[in-house]
């Protein structure tokens, strides 16, 4: 039992290392979906917020893991 | 057609190079493991652990046809955001010097101490044990490759490329390891990783943009935009993490 929860863990931890890096991309995900559901006559909108909202959690991110 | 071939060989190169690391990082456990119980439970780990993913591999891959177009790319899209963004911030880090850089022959060294330590506990038991590291390690890495593999040609016909690139990484390790019987220190694996988040997460914008039915200007060849962009907003960050340190010495 405590070896499939080793695997599970190390599983999961194959996309979340820092938490708040994968939260991030979450509500940035999130954000880019309700941009798509509320204005989709401009669906590069969505596009925006993830590509730039991506980058920028990255760089807020490693500035801040930089800091501690 | 211009648009397919801007795919395949990042796709390609995404998939071997990743693989490339994940391959080295397994055979330093297998290599512990043959070190210190010899080749028997090494190489029956790392069979079993092969045929678990062939296994994994076959029971899934047809699911994956069942799934429509647009929900696949989304979630796919989003672990490779996921998965890729956590390789490229730490490749970041490493580059910069705020975490030291992953180091094979460490590894190895600390997988052996282990190992022996669980000798010294648990005579008896210890060549199944020592499989199942070899084991553990083979599935786990290999699940990252079949997950790089299949986020890499969702829904469009990259399969080919994709698995070749990967094949081609694990068995140029697996001959290269099986020839010096060392791990690959010399690997210069935060580079790879670097490479490979800025690709991975390219991937990853432009899958989940898809999911949401973004038309991305160029098609396809937006992956490759944003991956100049993901390497010129990382290298910048690299710089940026770097200059307080240089600033402090005399």
């Amino acid at each position: 039992m405590s070896a499939l929860a080793t695997v599970f863990r190390e599983l999961v931890e194959l996309f979340v290392d820092d938490g708040a890096l994968a939260l991030a991309i979450v509500a940035i995900v999130v954000l880019a979906a309700l941009v798509a559901a509320l204005v989709p006559q401009v669906p590069l909108a969505a596009g925006a917020v993830l590509l730039f909202g991506c980058l920028g959690a990255l760089v807020l991110n490693v500035m801040s893991a930089g800091r501690r | 057609m211009t648009g397919s071939l801007a795919l395949i060989w990042p796709a390609m190169a995404a998939a071997f190079l990743a693989s490339l690391v994940e391959a080295v990082e397994a055979l330093t456990i297998v290599l512990a493991v043959a070190t210190v119980r010899g080749w028997r439970p090494a190489g029956l780990g790392a069979f079993a652990g092969l045929v678990a993913l062939g296994m994994i591999v076959v029971a899934l891959g047809p699911l994956l046809d069942l799934v429509p177009l647009h929900l696949l790319q989304l979630v796919i899209g989003i672990l490779l955001l996921l998965f890729g963004m956590r390789w490229l911030r730490k490749a970041i880090l490493r580059s910069a010097g705020v975490i030291p850089l992953h180091d094979e022959a460490t590894a190895f060294a600390s997988e052996t101490a282990e190992l022996r330590d669980q000798a010294r506990r648990h005579e008896a038991r210890l060549d199944w044990l020592a499989a199942l590291a070899s084991f553990k390690a083979v599935l786990l890495e290999g699940l990252e490759v079949v997950f790089i593999v299949i986020a890499l040609s969702a829904g469009r016909g990259m399969l080919v490329p994709a698995s070749a690139g990967a094949l081609a990484a694990c068995l140029l390790v697996a001959a290269i390891g099986f020839i010096v019987h060392r791990p690959l220190a010399r690997v210069p694996e935060n580079t790879l990783k670097f490479a490979v988040g800025v690709m991975l997460s390219a991937f990853g914008v432009f899958w989940t943009g898809e999911g949401f039915g973004v038309d991305w200007p160029g098609a396809d060849l937006a992956i490759v935009a944003f991956a100049g962009l993901f390497l010129a907003v990382s290298g910048a960050a690299v710089v940026m993490l770097r200059r307080p340190r240089a600033e402090v010495l005399p």
